[in-house]
């Protein structure tokens, strides 16, 4: 089943204010492809238009073959599309290990009826659960941490289990809100590799949306800019970064090539 | 055979309150009746809190599906129950105890009915606003039943007497056993944990797969059935029901033990419904304070410790093991 | 027809009550977002304070021409429940602030038990009749129709609370700051507004109308008694919820309509076929009504959560 992204001429109103307008474009399969623009471009709300915590106006989103808008976000999940927030939505009262487990539901083969008489299928499917989940906590560094509230983590490490959480739902492609923001740039570095290990090992696309030039410029194959929600240039990094439109957009783009003051 | 043991614990308890029961006859008969009534509040607070306390649905209604399985179980027994038992052999505890079970499911399954009925639009509202419709449920079935005909079924305003005292001490315990064995299996196996993930973070939760306003309806459903078969086992002890008694003030006292036990925790909640019925008793003769002091337990608990007295602590402690 | 128009114009009465309570509730969920629970309590406190305002004032009264009494006791009442207001609002609300909506809702419900049994436990369980501050007598009317003096002091009354409320709303700095409070509280305060302060000022008000609404209710119904404030209060509530929650002219648009609307269907009740019993809940029918097809109500505009 091909894992293809399509945006064709999307446009969501909210009363008066077009947040996106007439957007076009594609993520293929295994594509690192970046999302970047000022602030209030439109870009979280790009986000979720595809995940459809919003609807689109006007236009079609499909993935695969399947059209994205008139399905819940659950639904949009189970197609194969995950995501990151822009502001740590972690399930806060739960341990790490939980955060992940929680999303694995959607792929649990055991109903409630199992839950309560909990027979040897159910405990079967508990034990391989666990280990799918500590092995993939493994990969990521955070296996001794399994028992913890995620409230206790460090911050990037909170952005990291996000990660590790929507990865765990076997998506096909991966949204990433802003995923370095508030990292000092030695996080940046071990995120921008991150971000290419997980491409390369689960075989995945990544959307991505982040304000550092850096980060963007450095992992990202194509990258789609977008000015008040019009996509204003798409191209690689070296087109983007010498893009007229673009420059102007962002008023001194000088200034952004240097390290941002994060605020 | 340590894999079972979580069902091992159950089939104990439903042991024991067979075993109390066969001896309740030297029980005194005033505090027996404290005991039924401490496993059956057991019982509502238990179901509320998986849908308050796991879920983070704020249900005000709650006595209205107490109500629906007290009258379902109710008429069952009132008009049917003499069937019933020539159908399971005559008199004798076997007829009795099937005929009962019988009503009490039926009872329940009407009130599971309601919850579904009333769950599937009233759940996609906001929390504040939840808690006002479910408040307005509890008062229209209240309203609903008061103007039924007087003679008729339901009974009216002055509702149903001469019901079978089916209740006694097993009923109430194995009901209260199973209810808290199945709600806190349920909450912590990994389908469970969508209840919480719901709770936490709803747009999280949507966003990981999880259907979150099937989980809300299907915790609010089990909440019901298991206020049903609370009702209907009040019901037959009590003996008399009527619609003032489960009113908006029936499913704050429910409310507040969640809320004292801690939302979330079922361990809390229990000992929070111990608390509170046995505190009911002793207020029982100052009647004026009693709603004073819950009303200040309310507001005391909700500005000093709104985790409750026992909050759920088993999230991070040993967990991995469903 | 002429039966119609009567059921109408009573209705007509009661809504007007219900929307200055109606109006409390939408101006508390405006500035902080939140059901407050106990808001019907105040209601039956003022009541009572009207009561025993005018037992304590009797003498003062007697000499007094009877709208100056009933203004000195309106007043009085007013003020005094607007500062109960403000002292639960301090006491019991502000201290979560920063807590989940629904700790606070708790903690409405707990407040709002407290002061009806506290009420109940001080004024006694049993129903007192309120004193006639209006004189009894009829206005006249076309044939059959009849407005009493008491109606339609009722009605002029709660017009020139509600018309008065839009003045403070509309024209003053006050009722500028509870705009922008309701608003966006962090750039109201970053404008120099005192939230805390414009907060309070919302809950007297509020509470002002609710007292208000239960000396004028007091003097249609002349039978007051501690528990008196839950029916009214939900109905209000449902009323808020129907013109759309924090929208002040939607809440006296769906105070006017539940009236009108309880009115008809009580008075009614036997050509429908239904027991009259049914009017307490007609307003619970337009609340699942109003929630499940629009529930931003009438006026009201769709909030939606930023992700």
């Amino acid at each position: 089943m091909s894992a293809t992204l399509k945006l064709d001429n999307v446009t969501i109103q909210f009363g008066g204010l077009r947040a996106v307008g007439d957007l076009s474009f594609i993520v293929n399969p295994g594509e690192l492809i970046g999302l970047i623009g000022p602030n209030g471009a439109g870009k979280t709300t790009v986000f979720n238009l595809i995940t459809g915590v919003y609807q689109p106006t006007v236009g079609s989103i499909e993935f695969g073959c399947v059209s994205v808008p008139g399905h819940r976000p659950h639904q949009i999940t189970r197609l194969g599309i995950a995501r990151t927030f822009q502001n740590i939505r972690l399930f806060a009262s739960l341990s790490v290990f939980d955060n992940v487990r929680a999303a694995r539901i959607m792929h649990l083969q055991h109903g409630i009826t199992h839950a309560l008489v909990r027979g040897p299928a159910f405990r079967d499917e508990e034990t391989t659960l666990r280990y799918e989940i500590l092995d993939l906590l493994d990969i990521f560094k955070l296996r001794d941490q399994a028992d913890t509230p995620c409230k206790s983590l460090c911050y990037g490490d909170q952005r990291r289990l996000e990660i590790i959480r929507a990865l765990a739902t076997r998506p096909k492609l991966l949204l990433l809100d802003e995923p370095a923001a508030g990292m000092n740039p030695t996080e940046k570095e071990e995120l921008m590799h991150l971000i290419r290990f997980i491409r390369d090992k689960f075989q995945i696309g990544i959307l991505l949306v982040e304000h550092d030039m850096k980060v963007v410029m450095g992992i990202c194959e194509r990258i789609v800019v977008l000015e008040y929600g019009i996509k204003i240039a798409e191209g690689t990094p070296d087109e983007i970064q010498r893009d007229p439109k673009v420059i102007a957009a962002y008023l001194g783009s000088e200034a952004k090539k240097e390290e941002p003051l994060d605020a | 055979m340590k894999h079972y043991h979580p069902q091992l614990c159950l089939l104990a308890a439903l042991a024991a309150s067979l075993g109390v029961s066969l001896c309740s006859g030297n029980l005194d008969e005033y505090y027996l009746d404290i005991l039924l009534n401490i496993g059956i509040n057991i019982i509502l607070a238990v179901s509320l809190n998986l849908v308050n306390g796991y879920t983070g649905q704020f249900s005000l209604g709650h006595a209205a599906f107490m109500a629906v399985g007290a009258y379902g179980s109710s008429i069952v027994t009132l008009q049917m129950g003499k069937a019933l038992l020539v159908v399971f052999g005559g008199a004798g505890w076997v007829a009795e105890g099937a005929t009962f079970c019988i009503a009490l499911i039926i009872g329940a399954s009407c009130a599971a009915l309601l919850g579904w009925l009333v769950g599937m639009p009233s759940l996609r509202l906001r929390g504040d606003y939840l808690a006002i419709v479910t408040l307005g449920f509890n008062e229209i079935i209240r309203v609903v039943l008061t103007n039924t005909a007087g003679d008729g079924p339901f009974g009216g305003a002055l509702g149903l007497k001469s019901i079978e005292p089916y209740t006694n001490f097993f009923w109430v315990f194995a009901v209260a056993a199973i209810a808290i064995y199945s709600i806190s299996m349920l909450v912590r196996s990994t389908y469970g944990r969508g209840f919480l993930a719901v709770r936490d973070d709803e747009i999280a939760a949507g966003s990981m797969g999880i259907p979150v306003v099937r989980y809300k309806v299907i915790a609010f459903v089990i909440g019901a059935f298991y206020a049903g078969l609370a009702g209907g086992l009040f019901a037959h002890l009590r003996t008399t029901i009527a619609p003032d008694g489960f009113n908006f003030l029936k499913s704050v006292d429910v409310v507040v033990m969640v809320i004292l036990g801690g939302m979330g925790s079922t361990v809390g909640v229990v000992v929070a419904a111990v608390v509170l019925t046995v505190l009911n008793e002793f207020l029982r003769d100052f009647e004026q304070y009693r709603m004073i002091v819950f009303a200040l337990i309310l507001i005391i608990m909700m500005i000093v410790r709104p985790q409750g007295l026992l909050p759920a602590g088993f999230s991070w402690k040993g967990n991995r093991r469903a | 027809m002429e039966q119609f128009i009567q059921q109408l114009l009573n209705g007509l009465f009661l809504g007007s009550i219900y929307a200055l309570i109606a109006l409390g509730y939408t101006m508390v969920y405006g500035v902080l977002r939140f059901i407050n629970f106990a808001h019907g309590d105040i209601f039956m406190l003022g009541a009572y304070t009207g009561l025993y305002l005018s037992k304590a004032l009797s003498p003062l009264l007697a000499v007094l021409p009877w709208p100056f009494g009933i203004a000195l006791v309106l007043l009085l009442s007013m003020l005094l429940c607007a500062g109960l207001g403000i002292a639960i609002e301090f006491l019991a609300y502000r201290p979560l602030r920063d807590k989940p909506r629904l700790n606070v809702l708790i903690t409405a419900i707990g407040v709002s038990l407290l002061i009806e049994y506290t009420a109940q436990l001080f004024f006694g369980a049993t129903q007192r009749p309120f004193p006639t501050l209006i004189p009894a007598g009829n206005v006249g009317g076309i044939g059959a129709l009849n407005v009493t003096q008491t109606q339609l002091i009722v009605l002029i009354t709660a017009l020139a609370l509600m018309f008065g409320l839009r003045q403070v709303v509309m024209n003053t700095r006050m009722g500028l700051a509870m705009r922008a409070l309701s608003l966006n509280p962090t750039a109201s305060a970053l404008m120099g507004v005192n939230n805390s302060v414009v907060i309070s000022f919302t809950f007297g008000l509020g509470s002002a109308l609710a007292a208000a609404g239960g000396i004028l209710y007091a003097s249609l119904y002349p039978s007051i008694e501690p528990f008196m404030g839950i029916l009214p209060g939900l109905k209000a509530f449902v009323a808020a919820v129907l013109g759309g929650i924090g929208n002040i002219p939607g809440a006296a648009l769906g105070g006017l309509i539940i009236g009108i609307t309880e009115t008809l269907v009580a008075g009614y009740s036997q050509n429908i076929g239904i027991p009259s019993g049914y009017r307490d809940a007609v307003a619970f029918v337009i609340l699942i009504l109003i929630l499940l097809f629009k529930p931003s109500g009438l006026l009201g505009k769709v909030e939606r959560e930023k992700v």
